[in-house]
């Protein structure tokens, strides 16, 4: 995936990213929100991430995703992790993965969180 | 290609897929077309599991995993379902209160037949599944209906399709434009996508069968009801078609329709349809 500008998603994203700024502030606060965005991930009536995608650390991965690895040299724009967790339709139409922002399955502060928490792997 | 000519064909090649998985319009009754859908879809699994032949699709999720079939062809010593198929024979030969039979509801007294549901009722214009017939069979002679997805209907179409094993499904959508409609319904339904996580019956069984879901196999659409009704370990007992669909709905946080709800037995009337040739299986056995 190229890094691309963003296009239609940078809007959504900068907003999204400007509500996350206040949330990671300081690195302490970014840890418990990685711990936190990895609670998220992993639990089946929030993200449930891995139905579909191998996470470190996560038991009984599906295989419908790519493995979650090596995301933070993949994706060094947090912005643009953001926009694939709010809403991937918008980059692969036929994606099957839910777009947690668009139909609130995860709040934005959430997703913060668990982009905290991708930036890990 | 100039760069407009290549957009033009980026954008057509994007219409057609996206007329493929995500949502087929309501078409008009005269350009529906089972027959090119059921060669369109063959092909679509045939080339994407080369190496299967077209009766192993059947199988569900066993089809799709060389460890799982192993798994399999070892339960299939001692059937789970056993037990529910004893029943179903029982409950199939016992007299009702009025001293008919499920038998004289059915054509050739209900046994081999399986394979011709669901049917179009061209008088009342409606598709017919084997439960709902089986149901109605009751009421007409003074019995309630059982439960759509307890173990006594599960039982009886368990025998029923027992006695039907290795028919190809025979399934006819007549040129009546509400068999027609009630067919393309059933397939809009399927590729629609709802709900919170934005899931259609294809992103599952279309897109990603042979894929795991945590620590689920996904069944492949084609020949998907074959095998119904099936034995879960996981339900420690037996599901019906009503059941399993239900269920499917649930777990992507929708809210599931009521068993045998038109939109259901129209979906099962295009599933049915689609795997026409392929051999029925049930009831079949599940992790
Ligand atoms: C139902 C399946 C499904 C679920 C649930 C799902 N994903 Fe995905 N995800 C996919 C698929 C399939 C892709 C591949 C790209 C595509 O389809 O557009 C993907 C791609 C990704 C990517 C890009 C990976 C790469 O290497 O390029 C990231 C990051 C991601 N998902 C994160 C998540 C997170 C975080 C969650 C949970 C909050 C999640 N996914 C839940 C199916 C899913
Ligand atoms: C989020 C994924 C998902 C969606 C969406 C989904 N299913 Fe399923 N389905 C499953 C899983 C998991 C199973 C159990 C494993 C298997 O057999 O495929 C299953 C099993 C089935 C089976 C039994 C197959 C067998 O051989 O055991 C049928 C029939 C079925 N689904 C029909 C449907 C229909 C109809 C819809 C839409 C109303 C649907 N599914 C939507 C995940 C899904």
């Amino acid at each position: 995936m190229s890094n691309a500008p963003l296009n239609k998603l940078g809007l959504i994203a900068a907003t999204v990213l400007a509500l996350s700024i206040g949330a990671a502030a300081g690195p302490a606060a970014a840890q418990s929100a990685a711990a936190e965005g990895q609670k998220l991930a992993f639990d089946r009536s929030k993200g449930n991430c891995l139905t579909c995608h191998a996470i470190k650390g996560g038991q009984y991965p599906g295989t419908i995703g790519p493995e979650l690895v090596d995301i933070k040299s993949k994706y060094p724009n947090r912005d643009e992790l953001i926009a694939i967790i709010y809403d991937e339709t918008k980059r692969n139409p036929l994606t099957v993965m839910p777009p947690f922002g668009r139909n609130r399955i995860l709040t934005d502060k959430e997703i913060s969180a668990v982009v905290d928490f991708l930036q890990t792997l | 290609m100039n760069l407009r000519a290549r957009i033009q064909f980026a954008a057509a090649a994007f219409a057609l897929a996206l007329l493929a998985f995500a949502a087929p319009p309501a078409v008009s009754a005269d350009k529906v077309d089972p027959v090119a859908d059921e060669k369109a879809f063959k092909k679509f699994f045939y080339d994407k599991f080369p190496k299967l032949k077209p009766e192993d699709f059947v199988n569900g999720p066993y089809s799709m995993d060389a460890d799982l079939y192993k798994q399999w062809q070892d339960k299939e010593q001692f059937p789970p379902y056993e037990f529910s198929l004893e029943l179903g024979k029982e409950m199939f030969s016992k007299p009702f209160k009025n001293g008919k039979t499920y038998g004289d509801c059915f054509p050739n007294k209900g046994i081999g037949i399986r394979q011709d549901y669901p049917t179009f009722d061209e008088k009342e214009g409606k598709v017919i599944t084997l439960e709902l017939a089986l149901n109605r069979c009751r009421e007409a002679n003074g019995e309630p209906a059982f439960s759509y997805v307890r173990d006594e209907m599960a039982a009886l179409t368990a025998y029923m399709a027992f006695t039907s094993r290795g028919k190809p499904f025979n399934i006819k959508v007549p040129n009546d434009p509400r068999a027609l409609a009630a067919y393309e319904n059933g397939k809009e339904y399927f590729y629609t996508r709802r709900g919170q996580l934005n899931f259609s019956c294809a992103t599952c069984h279309v897109q990603s069968p042979g894929e795991r879901v945590r620590t689920e196999v996904l069944a492949p659409a084609l020949g998907i009801v074959n095998a119904m009704p099936i034995y879960r370990s996981e339900w420690n007992g037996m599901g019906t078609t009503s059941r399993r669909f239900t269920t499917c709905n649930s777990q992507i946080r929708g809210v599931p329709l009521t068993p045998q709800d038109d939109e259901y037995r129209n979906v099962e009337y295009y599933l049915s349809y689609v795997s026409n040739g392929l051999p029925i299986s049930g009831p079949g056995a599940r992790p």
